[in-house]
C-alpha cells in the first residue's frame, strides 16, 4: 500500500490508549501493590515478595488454588461429555427443518442474568427445593446439595453446556458428509469412523470451547458464591475476601496475578497444541 | 429419531430448561416461599418488583451503562479495526494483541485493577468508574467482531469511493460505515448483552447506585424469595424474547443468505 500511514494510525489510537490506560495501567498497578504490605496503619510501600511466599505457606490461600482446579477439571470434562452426544443427535437426528428451533431452545436460559441462573438453582437443589420434594414423593433423599461443591458443578456444568452444544454443532455441520461415506464404504464400523474421522475433525472445537469453560470457570466468582456457599471457598472468592473483609489489596493482587499465571500457561499449552496438531 | 437419542435429548432439555421453569413458575407463588407445594397464581410479586424504587433504578442504570459503553466501545474499536485493516501499520500483531488482551484476562482482576488505580488517582467509585471498566470489557470484543468483518472486497469499494474524489472521512462514513452495518449492529448487540449482565466489575466499581444484576445479588441475601423469582423471570422473558424475535427477522435472513 502507497498511502501515508498516518491517517490510519490516528484511527487506531483511541483504542490503543484506551487499553494502555484502562487495562496494562491497571495491572501494573496491582503488580506493584502485590509486592507491598498491608499493615494496621496502612498500606507500606516497601517491597517485599511477601505476599506471594504467603501464598504457597498459608494452606488457605493454596488450598483455593487447588479447589479451584478440581471444580474446573470436573466441569469441563463433563461439560464436553455431556453436550457432545446432544449436539450430535441436534446435528443428525433431529429433522433439518427443526433444527434451528431445537438448537434455540436448547440454549434459551443462556440469555437469562448469570446471577439468576444461579440462583434458580438454588431453587431446584435447596432443602425444600423441587429436587428433595421430587424425591419425597418416591420415598428417597432429602440430598444436602445446596452450598456444596456438588451445586457449584452443577450450576457451571448447566452454562458450559449449552456453550459446548452450540460450538460442537456448529463443527458437527461443517463435516463433509463424504468422509463418513467414505470411512464405511472402506470397511470401517461406526464407532471406527467416529473415532478415527469425525472426532479428531471436531476436536479443535471442542478444545476451543473446552478451553473458554475452562478459563472462564477458573475466573468466577459468581456461582461459587451462591452455590457453593462458605464451604471450599476457589481463589476468586479468597481474593474477594481479602478486599471486603479485611481490605487487604497487595495480597489480593498477588492472588490475582497467580490466578492471571495460571490462566495464561493454560493459554500457551492450548495453544501450542492447536497449532502443532491441526493438520 | 433413534429412541436411545430421544431420551437423551429429552433428559438434556429437562436439565437445561428446569431452573428456569422452576424460576418463572414460582414467580407466580402467593406464598412466601419459591418452593413447592406451588400455591397461587398470583402476580403480587411482580407488583412488588415494579413498586421497588432501587429496583426500578437499578434498571435505568443498567440500561444507561450498556447503551453509553457499548457505543463507545463500538466507535472505539471500528475505527481501530478499519486503522489497522486498511493501513500497513508498523506493528501491526502487536498493536491488534494488545488491543484484545483484555479478552484473556478474568473480569475479577480487570475489576480490581481498575479499583486500584482509581483509589491511586482518588477518584471515587460511582456509574461514572462502572462504565468506564464496561468499556474495557466491551472494546476488546467489538474491535475483534469489526476487524473480522473488515471483508477485502470492501477495499475495492472504498478504493473505487477515493479515486472518484471522496475524502478519507466520506469514505469512512458513507462507504465503510454503511456496508458493515450488519456487523456494526451485532457488535453493538452484543456489547449491549454483555454489559447488561457483567456483574463482577460493577459490584468492585459501583458504591451507591449499582446496576440490576448487583441489585438482584443484593436481594439473594434475604435467601429465596418469590420476589427474586419475579425479577428473574422478568429478565428472562425480555431477553428471550429479543432473542426470538432477533432469530425471527435478522438472524434468519442472514441464514438463508
Amino acid at each position: 500500500m502507497q498511502r501515508p500511514n498516518r491517517p490510519g494510525q490516528i484511527l487506531a489510537l483511541p483504542a490503543l490508549v484506551w487499553t494502555l490506560a484502562c487495562f496494562v495501567l491497571p495491572l501494573c498497578v496491582m503488580l506493584a501493590v502485590s509486592l507491598w504490605t498491608r499493615t494496621p496503619q496502612g498500606i507500606e510501600h516497601t517491597w517485599t515478595m511477601a505476599n506471594y511466599a504467603a501464598f504457597f505457606a498459608k494452606a488457605a490461600y493454596f488450598q483455593g488454588l487447588t479447589n479451584s482446579l478440581e471444580i474446573t477439571a470436573i466441569v469441563t470434562v463433563l461439560s464436553v461429555v455431556l453436550a457432545y452426544p446432544f449436539a450430535w443427535i441436534l446435528a443428525f437426528q433431529v429433522p433439518e427443518r427443526w433444527q434451528r428451533a431445537a438448537l434455540l431452545a436448547a440454549i434459551l436460559p443462556f440469555w437469562t442474568s448469570y446471577v439468576v441462573r444461579s440462583y434458580s438453582w438454588l431453587l431446584v437443589l435447596s432443602k425444600n427445593g423441587v429436587l428433595n420434594r421430587t424425591l419425597a414423593l418416591v420415598d428417597a433423599g432429602p440430598l444436602d446439595i445446596a452450598a456444596s461443591r456438588t451445586a457449584t458443578v452443577t450450576g457451571f456444568v448447566h452454562f458450559f453446556v449449552m456453550l459446548l452444544t452450540l460450538t460442537i454443532y456448529a463443527n458437527l455441520k461443517q463435516l463433509p458428509p463424504n468422509y463418513a461415506r467414505a470411512a464405511a464404504d472402506l470397511g470401517a464400523s461406526r464407532f471406527q469412523t467416529f473415532r478415527h474421522i469425525i472426532l479428531p475433525l471436531t476436536l479443535p472445537g471442542i478444545m476451543v470451547g473446552g478451553f473458554l469453560t475452562f478459563v472462564l470457570t477458573l475466573g468466577d466468582y459468581i456461582t461459587p458464591q451462591i452455590l457453593g456457599g462458605n464451604n471450599e471457598l476457589v481463589l476468586p472468592q479468597i481474593i474477594m475476601l481479602q478486599i471486603s473483609r479485611r481490605a487487604d489489596f497487595p495480597v489480593a493482587s498477588a492472588l490475582s496475578l497467580i490466578l492471571m499465571v495460571v490462566i495464561t500457561l493454560a493459554y500457551l499449552a492450548v495453544a501450542r497444541w492447536l497449532k502443532s496438531d491441526r493438520v | 429419531m433413534k429412541p436411545l437419542g430421544l431420551l437423551y435429548a429429552a433428559l438434556m432439555y429437562l436439565f437445561i430448561l428446569l431452573p428456569v421453569a422452576v424460576l418463572v413458575l414460582f414467580s407466580f407463588q402467593s406464598g412466601r416461599l419459591p418452593v413447592p407445594p406451588f400455591n397461587g397464581p398470583s402476580l403480587k410479586w411482580y407488583a412488588a418488583v415494579f413498586a421497588d424504587r432501587k429496583l426500578m433504578a437499578a434498571l435505568g442504570n443498567s440500561a444507561v451503562i450498556a447503551l453509553i459503553s457499548s457505543a463507545l466501545a463500538v466507535a472505539m474499536g471500528f475505527l481501530a479495526a478499519y486503522g489497522l485493516a486498511r493501513y500497513n501499520l508498523p506493528a501491526k500483531g502487536v498493536q491488534r494483541a494488545l488491543i484484545t488482551a483484555p479478552l484473556t484476562v478474568s473480569t475479577l482482576i480487570i475489576g480490581l485493577g481498575l479499583l486500584m488505580l482509581f483509589n491511586a488517582l482518588g477518584l471515587p467509585r460511582s456509574l461514572f468508574t462502572v462504565g468506564i471498566g464496561h468499556v474495557v470489557i466491551n472494546l476488546p470484543l467489538c474491535f475483534a467482531i469489526l476487524y473480522s468483518a473488515m471483508g477485502d472486497h470492501q477495499i475495492n469499494i472504498e478504493r473505487a469511493a477515493r479515486d472518484l474524489g471522496a475524502s478519507e472521512i466520506r469514505v469512512l462514513t458513507l462507504v465503510t460505515v454503511p456496508m458493515l452495518a450488519p456487523a456494526l449492529l451485532a457488535a453493538f448487540f452484543l456489547s449491549v448483552t454483555f454489559s447488561w449482565d457483567e456483574f463482577i466489575i460493577t459490584f468492585l466499581l459501583a458504591r451507591f447506585e449499582v446496576t440490576l444484576p448487583v441489585e438482584i445479588w443484593s436481594m439473594l441475601r434475604t435467601g429465596l424469595n418469590p420476589k427474586t423469582n419475579a425479577v428473574g423471570a422478568l429478565v428472562f422473558l425480555v431477553s428471550a424474547a429479543s432473542v426470538i424475535a432477533l432469530e425471527l427477522t435478522v438472524l434468519r435472513k442472514w441464514g438463508r443468505k
